[in-house]
């Protein structure tokens, strides 16, 4: 018999794991829309994508290493691509231009998935094997585990960009402001093209990440991407540490009441907590909290 | 001008003849179909033509609409009239209550909270098996009955869509050229300086939300008088990125935009539907929204004031309004 405590303390990690996945969904689509100004919809779909063309990779006997570095680089040209045939072309268009393109790149890309991939899901093994570890008489995933520290790292390196390197500071300086970015000399469509490409490689790592829990499938992305704005409203779209932090937010606020009161809530409840951030405080609720804007 | 009159009456005589023509219950239904797309994309058209805010929640809209009138109609026997307005009224009602805090702000929050509304409303369509029948939906909607006429043939209900068409169309045209619409061309223009001019803009987008709302949940209502049964599935995410896809194809803030976008999208999505299982076999229904996707993308970047644009004398006559 499983106590209170201790089921509260697994719903916890689960729902760490998952806002993990969110968090680095959101951190991309606000770092993509301060730098270029483009909510991109389509983010989603570059997790989807990083999911299943690991599994590819790796059914077809690559060691999982490469595969993830194969993958990363992979679906970051595939953004850059992806920002230079139509983003960049209508880069001059109104931001309603913009939203709709991105909704458009959204279905072309599922269509594409589903054209290559097919509508059957495919397996990831998990990073290590072994049984689930008992942490405080929770049993939890080593899979998590993995999780935890991969976007840790990932958070780390990115992290590290923006405040060590040149480039990075580059990127901050458009994303804090464009016109005076360029005026000093940083080029916008340059820091555009990263930011897609970069984007791609975020979403990837999550989809990699994630697939040894949900299985890859064609059509994962589209809510995956929903859930990253939530997490991104939570945190104030202009805000980068507000955006990981209300990724882990929605994560275990998802876990918790599709644990405790009904698992057909687990999509509702992000949507009604964007619709609630939305209407009632829509500059984000940790905006106030986390105080510096990147 | 007078062209333009010359071409809406040859448009109401081909409206009138068309039915007696279409000797095929499949065209006339895809001709019904039209005309109600085309009530949701008029009012999709003005919110984004002119107030310059899109939504991706419309078929929410056009759900409620249809779901209204399918459980008034049946669960609590509501005659035509009644169950119409109550279509028309939950979905202006709700789109009030979203459209009041987001459009205040950046126009990027009211594209986040209708796709949001979109998809929960989809979620209660599916979920809320008491009151909407769950995934297997609602049967046995009456017909359609207004003052002694029952709508229960085809040929009857092509007259009522178009004619609905026909008046919210000029409805319309009025409007545009009114005070109103001078005001919204402003918004759409440089919401700035139609502050400044002394427009309340914030209120001019939210009755345009709502009208659109309202505009969609009419033609939800005469779907589900049309089709006697429904179910969630037409009523999802991608419904609502079709209905952006007909405004944006038939062109923004035109008059012919609607009615072209709508008919083009529709005559295309049977048509991949007939051909898409040809070139890849054992291909669904899902593979059609790759070309709408591409599509998309592609008008947005080469021409994003739409096709209708290509019929020039019409977006004169708009033109003539401002002055």
């Amino acid at each position: 018999m499983v106590d209170l405590s201790s089921q509260l303390l697994q719903l916890l990690f689960s729902g760490l794991t998952l806002g993990s996945i969110y968090a680095l969904i959101a951190l991309a689509l606000v770092t993509t829309f301060n730098i270029t100004g483009v909510l991109n919809l389509a983010q989603g779909e570059f997790v989807a994508l990083g999911a299943l063309l690991a599994a590819s990779l790796f059914a077809a006997g690559l060691p999982l290493p490469l595969v993830f570095i194969l993958t990363v680089a992979g679906v970051a040209i595939l953004g850059g691509l992806v920002e230079r045939s139509a983003i960049y072309p209508a880069r001059g268009a109104s931001s309603m231009t913009l939203i709709i393109i991105t909704i458009g790149l959204s279905i072309s890309l599922r269509g594409l998935a589903l054209l290559v991939w097919g509508t059957d899901p495919l397996l990831l093994p998990a990073f290590s094997s072994g049984g689930p570890i008992l942490i405080g008489g929770a049993a939890i995933n080593p899979q998590s585990l993995w999780i935890f520290g991969l976007t840790a790292v990932t958070l780390a390196m990115l992290f590290a960009f923006f405040e060590l390197t040149y480039l990075g500071k580059a990127v901050r300086a458009c994303e804090i402001n464009r016109t005076a970015a360029r005026l000093v000399g940083i080029n916008p469509g340059a820091m555009s093209l990263l930011a897609f490409a970069g984007s791609g490689a975020i979403g990837a790592a999550a989809g990699i990440f994630i697939a040894p829990l949900t299985l890859a499938t064609y059509d994962m992305g589209f809510m995956l991407g929903v859930k990253g704005f939530v997490a991104a409203v939570i945190g104030g779209m202009n805000n980068v540490g507000g955006a990981v932090l209300g990724g882990f937010i929605l994560g275990v606020l998802e876990i918790y009441s599709a644990g405790l009161v009904s698992s057909g809530l687990k999509d509702a409840v992000a949507l009604l907590v964007l619709l609630a951030v939305l209407l009632i405080r829509p500059e984000g609720l940790v905006g106030v909290i986390a105080g510096r804007k990147v | 001008m007078d062209k333009n009159i010359v071409f809406r009456a040859a448009a109401i005589i081909i409206f009138l003849v068309l039915p007696l023509l279409v000797k095929s219950n499949y065209l006339l239904g895809i001709l019904i179909i039209i005309g109600l797309y085309t009530i949701i994309v008029i009012g999709l058209g003005i919110l984004m033509g002119y107030a310059g805010q899109v939504s991706f929640g419309h078929a929410a809209f056009f759900g409620l609409g249809a779901y209204s009138v399918a459980v008034l109609s049946t669960a609590y026997r509501w005659p035509t009239f009644a169950a119409l307005l109550a279509a028309v009224v939950v979905p202006g009602l709700l789109a009030a209550l979203i459209g009041r805090p987001t459009l205040k702000l950046k126009e990027l929050y009211l594209v986040l909270a209708t796709l949001a509304f979109g998809i929960l409303v989809h979620i209660f369509f599916n979920e809320a098996r008491e009151i909407t029948g769950g995934p297997s939906g609602l049967t046995g909607i009456p017909y359609l009955s207004l003052g002694g006429l029952v709508f229960d043939r085809d040929i009857k209900f092509y007259y009522l869509v178009w004619s609905t068409v026909l008046l919210i169309s000029l409805g319309v045209n009025n409007l545009i050229h009114s005070r109103v619409g001078r005001a919204l061309r402003a918004i759409r223009e440089s919401e700035h300086a139609a502050e400044t001019s002394g427009i309340d803009t914030a209120s001019l987008k939210l009755q345009a939300f709502v009208f659109s709302a309202v505009l969609a949940g009419l033609a939800g209502g005469l779907y589900a008088y049309y089709v006697t049964f429904i179910s969630p599935s037409p009523f999802g995410f991608h419904t609502s990125v079709l209905f952006v896809l007909m405004a944006v194809v038939g062109g923004l803030g035109t008059f012919w935009g609607p009615l072209l976008g709508t008919g083009l999208v529709v005559a295309l999505g049977e048509i991949l539907r007939w051909a898409v299982p040809l070139a890849i076999p054992g291909a669904g229904g899902e593979y059609q929204i790759i070309f709408f996707g591409v599509i998309l993308v592609v008008i947005m970047i080469v021409k994003p004031e739409g096709l209708g644009s290509i019929i020039k004398f019409s977006k004169k006559s708009v033109e003539k309004g401002v002055r």
